[in-house]
């Protein structure tokens, strides 16, 4: 199943190869040109149908994760993060080192031996460190080197009422909605783009508009989702099971509204359950997109996900088919000609 | 001219960020030598160029090094003729406090910083860091006279010449990046001497203190087939953790990181073991404070390297490096350049 | 010339948040398009005239875009949650009165709040006062955003008022397309868009154009209130010569040539080092290989606020100086 080997791959911005192979490999096949840019962004397009505009949709292919900083002389791996992680899902996680993936641990010290005051704080990053089960630095350094990724160990697990636990759903569920409306949609004239580094700045996606030069683009995205209980609905950005997340504004863009409100009219037409992303936090490529040489109209599409920017993200599969459906009619109205039509 | 020449005559002279025409003569009188052209750009990015031979694919590097110092700018002129000023770039207050300065006016004036003194405190004050709002130059000027000669928006620099420390070591203001200008000048010293393909544009950037501005519009208009930054990293010092920090002495620091193209970093890495020239690795995950992250995402996308001469006390007006990294980094530099063809260059820089 | 008072009267009344630009960018384009040679907008919004001239290509920015108050959430009750678009203070906008861009009206009100410092933007809402979310559903949507309701206040010195930030740029850039006859230069006026949450339209913008030479025109604060924190920009004292902000150190040649306009015109100035912000030019001058640029300045006081205040006599030298500035043959 693809997003199962997507989520399972390792990609931490920076460090894209593996994901970036995979993503090749499904859909060379179905693309008219496909090229991997100077700085690892994959920019597929498809011939067929087309309007007066550039049409674009992207998803980064990156993931948050660590990065090796030093070997201290007992072994023991010195880390710093990769993207935005809340340092304290980080203690008593298997990771996986490198592109041999050598399987390791973050460990602390124990709550037995940590005075009350020490058990009341967050575990500072400089106190943690991961464990290979080497004892020396010269046997670590056989394994492990400065400068290798660290991503999550998470294996892809489905499970209560059709819902996922992946790591790095953000954004590989963008990625596999991307590549498989690669492989089904024919004859639509379109740019599909993977973008790197979206976590560490979206570093990516700005050279990317800049080599498509797209006149509207759509982002796809893993987006927040905290729908617990007891919380005004004003402050509960997405809810899972209510259908894809259309943006209104982040921190990097402020949506266009034609496109925005086209969107939420071929959601209404073809019955397909939709939600506003209410926060106005984060940002993401679309920031970089619209901005690039003489500007451009953006949408983003979410598929909401709990506990984003851990090894431990959930999303529910009636979500990622009610986006995908979405997509697909959108396209369905690109090739009618209408839905650039006035934005 | 002598590279340690250079670099002290480039550290005495002032080019605080926005206003670096003061040495724009002086580094072209050094590079004009060993160089095919020199131009100044709109925003002042003096870029040197050094051909290569048997170039016909025209590919292109670009070394960035900023010439930029931080300094300070009057803000306002007092009553009684003290003036309030704040910082261009990054400056702790608290290093500058009881400093010498020169305030750049219609002519230069000598002027110290000054805050209250300890009598005029109450006791738990000598505990708080002073702010930038709380200090004041006294120029020693009536107010009219202060008015005669300064304008608001007039550029103030620290007084502090080099001072040459033992072994190979030098302390002074502006090291960073002035210490990277020397070894752009120590490298096209050696690529006079060594063949290379590559037209090569050294580029002496403006602004990088406040957000890589020059290295922006210069990598816009160059478009190099890929860049290398030349600037300065945190040296290793006993308050310093140490995964966070470089060796002085032990050569260029190697930047991993997403913002730095893989595969150019490996044949950066084995030029340096081919040639024994020591280097150390510095990681960082994001978008660096350097040039390089400037250059990487120019255009379409700039593959991208840095180089980091361990220097320590950044930002204060004794920041110390050591001639030995700065001739290393060039070395390096150099023997990298010459080792890049058209040949090879697409194979290393496809993923 | 006179000081135009109907003129900014409807540009701070006529609405125009941030990505929401479309009226305030008609009524722009209705005062000048007589008076110009091209005018586009382009995808983001910006409205690009030009004056065709012989000389350097000038750009010349005022924003268009204010800041405003985007609807996130509407409640059983019709009480509508929001976020800030551009920078909004809780407490200014406590009880204010805030209007839609189809008139609908509306106050800010908060929950109770113990500690008045604490007020955050996500503990207030905005009363349409319609009785359920039905009815407040037929009068707003999620993603819709309203302003402060602009309220228009002058004596013979003084315009009291919110939105000058950056309309009164707006009122000068118009008066000046109108005063210039035969440019020298190759002018190209652009009102942009976005400019409150990030200069964004500024940065597109300048990239089709390429201009040689861009000067923006902005708001900027006042050191002149009390206990204000030292900043040598006060009200009535002149037209204000940006030096820095967080943006932009305006490329000395242009400031001194800026400067020297001033002094051969006998137009008062003053030199401004702000300590914070950033406006238009910062966008502008990084495109592309480069653009020395520069700002004028409006000295303004409670910038953001519902009644930000200017000097008369500040502005019309503010419009003098860009004039004979546009007027000017220069050289670079």
């Amino acid at each position: 199943m693809l997003l199962k080997k997507l989520t399972e791959a390792s990609g931490v911005s920076g460090n894209e190869k593996e994901v970036r192979d995979i993503i090749i490999s499904e859909i060379k096949d179905y693309v008219d040109d496909l090229k991997v840019d100077k700085l690892g962004n994959v920019i597929a397009y498809k011939n067929g149908k087309s309007s007066s505009k550039i049409f674009m949709i992207t998803a980064h292919m990156d993931e948050v994760g660590l990065i090796v900083t030093d070997i201290d002389d007992k072994g023991l791996i010195k880390f710093t993060t990769v993207g935005g992680i809340d340092k304290r899902i980080l203690v008593s996680k298997p990771v996986l080192i490198g592109d041999s993936k050598i399987p390791g641990v973050i460990g602390s010290k124990p709550i037995h031996l940590q005075k009350k005051s020490e058990r009341e704080k967050a575990i500072d990053i400089d106190s943690l460190y991961i464990d290979i089960g080497t004892d020396t630095k010269d046997e670590t350094s056989k394994y492990v080197k400065i400068g290798d990724y660290v991503a999550f160990d998470s294996i892809y697990v489905e499970f209560g009422d059709n819902m996922i636990k992946a790591k790095a759903l953000d954004n590989r569920v963008g990625c596999s909605l991307l590549v498989e409306l690669i492989k089904e949609v024919k004859d639509i004239s379109f740019y599909g783009v993977f973008t790197v580094m979206e976590e560490i700045g979206l570093r990516g996606a700005g050279p990317a508009a800049y080599y498509v030069d797209p006149d509207i683009s759509i982002v796809l995205e893993g987006t927040l989702c905290f729908d617990v209980p007891k919380i005004d609905s004003h402050l509960i950005p997405t809810y899972i099971n209510k259908g894809p997340a259309i943006s209104l504004m982040d921190r990097t863009t402020i949506f266009n509204k034609a496109l925005r409100e086209r969107i939420v009219d071929i959601a209404i037409k073809n019955n397909i359950p939709y939600q506003y992303r209410k926060s106005s936090m984060g940002g993401n490529d679309s920031g970089r997109i619209h901005t690039t040489k003489e500007g451009s109209v953006t949408a983003t599409i979410s598929v909401p996900c709990r506990n984003i920017h851990s090894p431990t993200s959930v999303m529910s599969k009636k979500d990622y088919e009610n986006t995908y459906k979405l997509l697909k009619a959108i396209l369905k109205e690109y090739e009618k000609g209408e839905f650039t039509d006035g934005i | 001219m002598n590279t340690k020449e250079f670099l002290i005559k480039l550290c005495n002279s002032r080019s605080v960020s926005g206003h670096e025409s003061d040495v724009v003569q002086l580094i072209e009188s050094a590079f004009s030598k060993y160089s095919d052209s020199i131009k100044v750009d709109n925003l002042g990015n003096v870029i040197i160029l050094k051909k290569g031979k048997n170039n016909i694919s025209n590919s292109k590097a670009m070394i960035a090094g900023h010439m930029d110092e931080i300094g300070l700018v009057v803000k306002s002129i007092e009553e009684n003729g003290f003036i309030k000023f704040t910082n261009i770039g990054g400056i702790d207050p608290r290093t500058i406090l009881s400093q010498e300065v020169t305030v750049h006016g219609t002519k230069d004036l000598f002027g110290v910083i000054v805050s209250k003194p300890p009598h005029l405190q109450e006791e738990s004050e000598n505990e708080k860091a002073l702010k930038m709002d709380e200090l004041y130059i006294d120029l020693g000027y009536d107010n009219n006279t202060v008015k005669n000669y300064v304008n608001i928006g007039d550029i103030i620099t620290i007084n502090r010449e080099i001072k040459e420390l033992r072994g190979d070591r030098l302390a002074g203001k502006s090291l960073d990046d002035k210490a990277g200008i020397a070894s752009m000048y120590e490298c096209i010293k050696e690529l006079s001497k060594i063949e290379h393909e590559l037209d090569i544009y050294f580029v002496c950037t403006v602004q990088e203190e406040v957000g890589l501005r020059g290295a922006t519009t210069s990598a816009y208009k160059i478009n190099p087939d890929f860049g290398v930054a030349i600037d300065v990293g945190f040296a290793s010092t006993p308050e310093l953790p140490k995964k966070h920090t470089i060796d002085m002495g032990m050569g260029p620091g190697i930047t991993i990181g997403g913002n730095i193209h893989p595969k150019l970093r490996e044949k950066l890495v084995e030029t340096a073991k081919e040639y024994n020239i020591p280097f150390q690795y510095e990681v960082a995950p994001g978008g660096i404070g350097t040039d390089a992250n400037a250059m990487q995402i120019t255009r379409e996308g700039i593959p991208t390297l840095n180089l980091s001469i361990p220097l320590r006390y950044m930002h204060t007006s004794v920041e110390v490096v050591d001639m030995k990294d700065i001739k290393n980094t060039a070395k390096l530099l150099a023997f990298f350049i010459a080792s890049i063809t058209s040949d090879n260059l697409e194979g290393l820089l496809c993923y | 010339m006179e000081f135009n008072s109907k003129l900014l009267e409807e540009l701070v009344k006529t609405y125009g948040p941030s990505g929401n630009e479309t009226r305030i960018c008609n009524y722009i384009k209705g005062q000048i398009e007589n008076y110009v040679d091209e005018i586009i907008i382009d995808s983001l919004g910006n409205l690009i005239a030009r004056k065709k001239g012989n000389g350097k290509k000038i750009m010349i920015a005022a924003h268009m875009d204010q800041i405003g108050l985007m609807v996130t959430d509407i409640d059983d009750n019709g009480f509508l949650r929001f976020t800030n678009i551009g920078g909004v203070s809780p407490l200014v906008s406590l009880h204010q009165h805030v209007i839609f861009e189809n008139g609908v009206l509306g106050i800010i009100a908060k929950e109770p709040v113990e500690d008045i410092s604490k007020l955050r933007l996500s503990n207030m809402y905005i009363d349409i006062g319609v009785k359920d979310k039905k009815e407040a559903e037929s009068l707003v949507n999620i993603g819709d955003v309203c302003v402060y309701l602009p309220h228009y206040c002058e004596n013979e010195n003084t315009v009291f008022t919110s939105a000058l930030d950056d309309r009164i740029g707006c009122y000068i850039a118009i008066e000046a397309i109108k005063a210039i006859e035969n440019p020298i230069n190759d002018l190209y006026f652009v009102f942009t868009a976005q400019e409150e949450v990030g200069t964004r339209g500024a940065k597109t913008s300048a990239y089709r154009i390429d201009p040689d030479i861009c000067i923006s025109i902005d708001v900027t604060g006042s050191g002149d209130t009390p206990k204000a924190k030292t900043f040598a920009v006060g009200l009535g004292k002149g037209t204000a010569i940006k030096v820095k902000d967080q943006s932009i150190l305006t490329h000395p040649k242009l400031r001194n040539i800026m400067i020297e306009v001033a002094k051969n015109n006998n137009i008062p100035y003053q030199l401004e080092v702000l300590e914070y912000g950033g406006t238009d030019s910062g966008a502008v001058h990084l495109t592309k290989e480069g653009v020395p640029s520069g700002v004028i300045s409006i000295p303004t006081r409670y910038v953001h606020s519902t009644t930000e205040m200017v000097s008369k006599n500040d502005v019309m030298n503010s419009l003098k100086l860009l004039i004979k500035l546009l007027e000017h043959n220069i050289e670079f």
